[in-house]
């Protein structure tokens, strides 16, 4: 049962930021997003160097930009809402375009754009230099509770499992001619919703009855320890020390 | 619903992640007992699930489609500790993997969706499946129920989190409209799903079913309507079964009344800490002329509940009350029928005339 199966947002490399351990990593990108959270909005010029930062990032990593523009896209329907802020925002308004628009709403919308756009690129640069099982290493080595760690990785390791079987069960359905088109068809889909809840538990039943027959008492062995030297550290930490220098100087301009 | 980076102001997304790393410490020691030495391989079979059932579309109508969430499904299914840890994990695992919620918005995230939603459900179901006659279709009645209040109760903590960390000053009471009128139709959908889906599990497995353990030992065998193994005999059995059901209808109707009362008094009372600094916030702004504007700008979708310019605030949150109160209307009158179908349901002459 090995883990090996890369994730879609992994992309194989063997960049320096590839080659660094995951926790340092982890603890970087945190420490960066900490870092762009606490910064004021008011001072716009630090989002772009934030910004400027990650593409670095991005470049040493070799991840491509169209990769990375691609994966923001997620944040949609964020920006739908950041869209409304100035619309709704209290507080003195000014006229743009014909518009009535609340200076507030629009410091809102700029703040939660301009943050969560750097946080969602700082995850997607993580995620994609990092396979799954260092992910799971580098949580386990930051100290997250062991038991939460195996719930982790048994999710992450059976996900592509449960994903399929619910893809063979709308094969068999479609098959069958069933086409959902409205809500009436809710209680098929809820049915394979229940069948597949059932399939997950015994399977989980079963898994644990294999790993008790092969000595499983509570707690996984530690095959591969990772550890991370000074210069790794340091490397790692080069992306929020520069961070907060910007941080620090955008709240003192 | 998932809160990215810069939603949420620094000291709020701190305070948020040490209730977090609290409530999943004491989850960790509750889905021990829940799960024993099983627990990792189980929950995390069940986050799996979780994640996949996500990706599962239930279409509406014309080519939407909505997915479900998965709190008050995790809750019902497995018992609210595991339910906290699995949907935890899949936020966590969203978060680092997939760039869906911000890193520093976690704790948010993980209160908002994993603990108020989960703990909202169960709390809820556990109080109706005690209320509720000991019946299957209780038990999908009470899922649906507490589906439907957990949607919009966890809007209602997010509402909640903004008015104290928002970064930008919205009116609470539009937040709160907004978001409380967008999931109470998300809700509805949940609700509907997640009790058809444990109704499912129960026609197979009821033993896997956490929320409806006390369920099975009632179960008794009929033979063509006739009770076969009831110590009393079937005629006999048949008779006195209707008394306690009417003196329970009764307690049924005031416990029931007093739940729905109950979360009628959380929902207004959260609306009663916000009108006032809504409308503080509105006075203390710069008069008629800025609210006038605001009120030309009713072309938005959120301004849509904003009816007049000064008492805007309270108005938008009594339509969120009405909201609230219409929630709670329909969660009563699922339980009324529920119980006068239970009651048409039985074969004794006795009931009907007491149920008519």
């Amino acid at each position: 049962m090995g883990a090996g199966h890369a994730h879609r947002l992994y992309r194989h490399g063997h960049s320096a930021v590839h080659g660094l351990p995951p926790h340092t990593k982890l603890a970087a990108s945190f420490a960066f997003v900490v870092v762009v959270v606490s910064t004021p909005r008011e001072a716009m010029w630090a989002f772009g160097l934030y910004a400027v930062l990650l593409a670095a990032v991005a470049h040493a990593a070799r991840v491509p930009a169209p990769f990375l523009l691609k994966r923001l896209l997620i944040e949609v329907p964020f920006v739908a809402f950041a869209v409304l802020l100035p619309f709704v925002a209290q507080g003195e308004r000014v006229d743009v375009l014909g518009l009535s628009l609340s200076v507030e709403g629009l410091w809102g919308a700029w703040n939660v754009l301009a943050k969560g756009t750097l946080g969602v690129a700082a995850s997607v640069l993580l995620a994609s230099t990092t396979e799954l099982r260092e992910l799971l290493l580098g949580l386990q080595r930051l100290r997250l509770p062991p038991l939460l760690v195996q719930i982790a990785s048994f999710m992450i390791r059976y996900g592509d499992v449960i994903a399929d079987e619910m893809r063979r069960m709308r094969i068999a359905r479609e098959s069958r001619g069933f086409e959902a088109k409205g809500v009436r068809h809710w209680g098929v889909l809820a049915k394979s919703a229940g069948a597949l809840f059932i399939r997950s538990y015994e399977r989980g039943e079963r898994v644990h009855l294999a790993m008790v027959s092969r000595g499983y008492a509570g707690s996984m062995p530690v095959i591969d320890e990772v550890t991370a030297s000074r210069a790794q550290w340091s490397y790692a930490l080069t992306l929020p020390c520069a961070a907060l220098v910007v941080c620090l100087l955008g709240w003192t301009l | 619903m998932h809160v990215p980076d810069g939603f949420i102001n620094a000291p709020t997304s701190a305070v948020t992640g040490v209730v977090a790393a609290g409530a999943i410490a004491v989850s960790l020691r509750g889905a021990r007992r829940e799960l024993d030495e099983r627990t990792a391989p189980l929950a995390g079979l069940v986050a799996a699930f979780i994640f996949a059932v996500q990706m599962l579309n239930f279409p509406v109508a014309a080519g939407t489609s909505g997915h479900l969430l998965g709190g008050a499904l995790a809750a019902i299914l497995v018992g609210p500790c595991t339910g906290v840890l699995c949907v935890s994990v899949v936020l966590l695992m969203q978060g680092i993997l997939f760039a869906d919620g911000g890193l520093t918005a976690l704790g948010v995230n993980i209160t908002d969706m994993a603990i108020v939603t989960t703990v909202v459900a169960y709390a809820l179901f556990r109080g109706l499946v005690k209320v509720l006659p000991r019946t299957r279709r209780s038990v999908t009645v009470a899922s649906f129920v507490a589906a439907l209040v957990s949607v919009p109760a966890a809007a209602l903590a997010f509402t909640l989190l903004y008015w104290i960390g928002g970064t930008t000053d919205v009116s609470i009471g539009k937040v709160a409209t907004a978001m409380v009128g967008v999931h109470v139709l998300i809700g509805i959908g949940e609700a509907a799903i997640t009790a058809l889906t444990v109704g499912a599990v129960i026609a197979v497995r009821p033993d896997l079913v956490y929320g409806a353990r006390g369920l099975q030992r009632k179960l008794r065998l009929r033979v063509n309507g006739e009770l076969v193994d009831a110590p009393s005999g079937a005629p006999s059995g048949g008779a006195p079964a209707p008394a306690p059901a009417a003196a329970r209808s009764h307690r049924t109707v005031w416990i029931t009344g007093l739940v729905a009362s109950l979360v009628l008094a959380g929902f207004v009372s959260f609306y009663a800490s916000a009108d006032p600094d809504g409308l503080e916030k509105v006075a203390s702004d710069k008069g008629i002329d800025a609210k006038a504007e605001e009120h030309a700008s009713a072309d938005s979708p959120l301004a849509d509940y904003g009816v007049k310019d000064i008492t805007d605030a309270r108005v938008s949150g009594g339509l969120a009350g009405v909201i609230g109160v219409g929630v709670t209307v329909v969660a009563g009158s699922a339980v009324f029928w529920a119980v006068r179908r239970r009651r048409g349901d039985d074969v004794s002459p006795s009931t009907t005339e007491t149920a008519v």
